[in-house]
């Protein structure tokens, strides 16, 4: 008597609305890659001069261009791997003293004192490190050579002046922090309540609960949040050009007067002077540059990726 | 110290070692620990100030009593508490001291900022350009006008961009082109300023054949570039958080899909977006690399983004501080005065963000 309706595949009604918002979201994400196309093409076609340049094109004793970028990449990645390890522990520290230890009342107030942190231009906190913070860590470095002068990394003669890489790694440090916290606390408080919870129920502490239900539930964050921050150190500009006595060597010593300088100091302090096959140099490190980040958010999107990441959306 | 005489008594009337059964600090030891131990190393440091004749050393009492502290809670809380109870306890007192610490440089940098920029931030600062100003004098004018226009053509160029693409990511996405817009987003969002302003250098000296381009939307175009991934990044984590629930009752109810996305689920997530263009906003503000390269740096007013130099706020704290003229103190106090004009600025878009992420935020479960 009754019998089934022929299944078939439901369609919705086309709607203009919806053909034009589709479309606008696919072109926005469209112009993203061809923005970025448009980056790399330029910086490797500007930077092939510089790979043939001769000896005579360099500013300081460099013979080709792997001599003369060799000492600026050293410089970009320990200056910026000295800065996230002062930052991250710290940075995971306020994260949750914020999202769980602060009373509720005080956390957002406590959560927007941070975030002032991300609002202070670079250039101020250059102004900051080179008038306050270099000449108030000197003595503690004059103390830490004599104490530790044993120790390569503190090895001596200390700088007169303060304005050392690990002065320049402690304002980055500072700079990264609030990135970090910022996202690090977003994640944390996407914690479901109920695992929160549910762990408290059986017995554990606070800290035993934070390591249970909030650090796996937020790690794909915390390293998303650590990279965002390591782009950051990497690329800072200002802070390291205005604070380093800079030299182009390679050391590893933190309290000296001669430091290895980075990549984006180094553009920006000689690119106004520069004419010729010397713009092309600097944008060729540019480009060095830019690879360091690339290979580096490579790494860390491969890490987030093996987690599975949590969404409402999908 | 009457809890470590008497033991708790289980109801059977044996003492158990049993973290659940364990005894517990009177409630405000924490507290009178605290300030036992930066009181004792206080005590110490003036002790050592008065021998040698020196000052007497804040910094180092409060930071070793700190330490102090942390060590000693720890031990009686262990030998009291037990070695769980003990371990929250340590990491309570971690957590406190990372905040404080992140609190030092934000006071120093703050107060150093308003004590050094004081003297210059008056009506002169912000009613003359710096047009023909040798030594004292002058303002800043030409720079504030500047980074209004710039920062203001990147966020029009940036935020529907970044917030379209969010959206693509997360509402309609799927395949290929996803996860190279995911990719790259990242990629992107490592690109360093200096390198930004180097790409809208070229790009622009290569469309204008001038070598020597300067002006101010090649700088907004700078700022877009690094902009514009933190927007999709930040407003593509707040749509994920919009749960899938919402979606599904409003496509049950007959809501087209755009309708859905504009009515429900923007909606949803709009204070955590805002959040995050302020962010960004706040990032590029304070850009000086790329704009040194691009927008360059002048003395006069200028307010066509199209055509010649811009002077921006960063730029003319660097420039102020880098090139010094005879009468240092002048440019000096300047470009503190610029940097004070700066965080006030980023200060008042960060209060604007928090007002209206409160008012429009949804209500939440806690």
């Amino acid at each position: 008597m009754t019998s089934a309706p022929p299944a078939s595949a439901i369609t919705a009604k086309p709607r203009p609305g919806d053909r034009v918002f589709s479309t606008a979201t696919v072109v926005a994400g469209t112009l993203i890659l061809v923005t970025l196309a448009a980056v790399a093409i330029f910086l490797v076609a500007q930077s092939l001069p510089a790979f043939t340049a001769e000896s005579a094109d360099f500013k300081g004793d460099a013979d080709n261009f792997w001599q003369y970028v060799g000492p600026l990449v050293f410089g970009t990645l320990w200056a910026a791997a000295l800065a996230l390890i002062m930052a991250i522990p710290i940075a995971l520290g306020i994260a949750l003293f914020i999202s769980h230890y602060a009373p509720r009342r005080l956390a957002q107030g406590l959560g927007y004192v941070v975030d002032l942190l991300a609002a202070v231009p670079s250039v101020v906190f250059g102004l900051w490190g080179i008038s306050v913070l270099a000449p108030a860590v000197q003595p503690f470095y004059t103390t830490l050579t004599e104490w530790f002068g044993w120790f390569p990394l503190f090895a001596g003669p200390v700088s007169g002046t303060g304005r050392t890489i690990l002065t320049v790694a402690v304002v980055l440090a500072v700079m990264v922090l609030p990135i970090i916290t910022a996202l690090c606390r977003e994640v944390f408080l996407q914690t479901p309540v109920l695992h929160e919870e549910a762990a408290l129920a059986l017995g554990a502490t606070r800290w035993e609960m934070i390591k249970l239900a909030v650090l796996p539930f937020g790690r794909p964050g915390i390293i998303s949040a650590a990279m965002l921050g390591l782009g950051r150190a990497l690329g800072e500009t200002m802070v390291v050009a205005m604070v380093l006595s800079p030299a182009a060597i390679i050391s590893f010593a933190l309290l000296q007067s001669q430091n290895p300088t980075t990549i984006a100091a180094n553009i920006a302090l000689n690119f106004p002077e520069a004419h010729g096959v010397g713009v092309n140099i600097l944008i060729a490190t540019g480009l060095i540059l830019f690879v360091i980040t690339l290979a580096v958010n490579m790494i860390a999107r491969y890490i987030v990726d093996r987690r599975k990441e949590f969404s409402g959306a999908n | 110290m009457s809890v470590l005489t008497s033991p708790p008594k289980s109801p059977v009337g044996t003492p158990v070692a049993n973290s659940l059964t364990a005894g517990k600090l009177p409630r405000y030891t924490a507290v009178y620990v605290l300030i036992g131990c930066i009181a004792v190393m206080s005590l110490v440091f003036a002790m050592i100030a008065v021998a040698a004749g020196s000052d007497f050393n804040i910094v180092a009492s409060v930071f070793l009593g700190v330490v102090a502290y942390v060590v000693v809670i720890w031990v009686l809380s262990r030998a009291v508490e037990g070695p769980r109870k003990a371990s929250d306890r340590l990491v309570t007192a971690l957590v406190a001291t990372a905040f404080t610490i992140a609190l030092l440089p934000l006071i120093s940098v703050a107060y150093t900022t308003i004590v050094n920029g004081l003297p210059r931030f008056d009506i002169q600062f912000f009613s003359e350009s710096m047009r023909n100003v040798v030594g004292p004098g002058g303002g800043a004018l030409h720079a504030i006008v500047g980074t209004l226009l710039v920062t203001g053509m990147a966020t029009l160029i940036s935020v529907p961009v970044g917030l379209l693409t969010a959206i693509y990511l997360v509402e309609y996405g799927r395949g290929r082109l996803k996860h190279a817009i995911t990719f790259f987003v990242d990629v992107m969002t490592g690109i360093p300023s200096i390198v930004a302003g180097l790409f809208a250098f070229a790009l622009f000296a290569l469309i204008t054949d001038d070598p020597g381009i300067r002006f101010g939307f090649g700088g907004s175009v700078a700022l877009s570039v690094l902009m514009i991934p933190v927007v999709v990044r930040s407003s593509e984590e707040m749509l994920k958080l919009v749960p899938n629930e919402l979606r599904e009752a409003a496509y049950a109810l007959g809501v087209p899909k755009w309708l859905t996305i504009l009515k429900v689920v923007l909606p949803t997530s709009i204070a955590g977006i805002i959040t995050g263009i302020m962010i960004s906003i706040a990032r590029v503000i304070g850009e000086t690399a790329p704009l040194l390269i691009i927008a360059g740096f002048t003395t006069s007013m200028n307010y066509n983004l199209f055509a010649e130099r811009m002077m921006t706020l960063p730029v003319f704290v660097y420039t102020q501080y880098a090139n010094q003229g005879a009468d240092t103190q002048a440019y000096i106090d300047r470009a503190w005065a610029g940097a004070l004009t700066l965080i006030l600025i980023v200060a008042l878009l960060n209060v604007i963000a928090r007002i209206v992420a409160k008012v429009f935020s949804p209500k939440t479960g806690r």
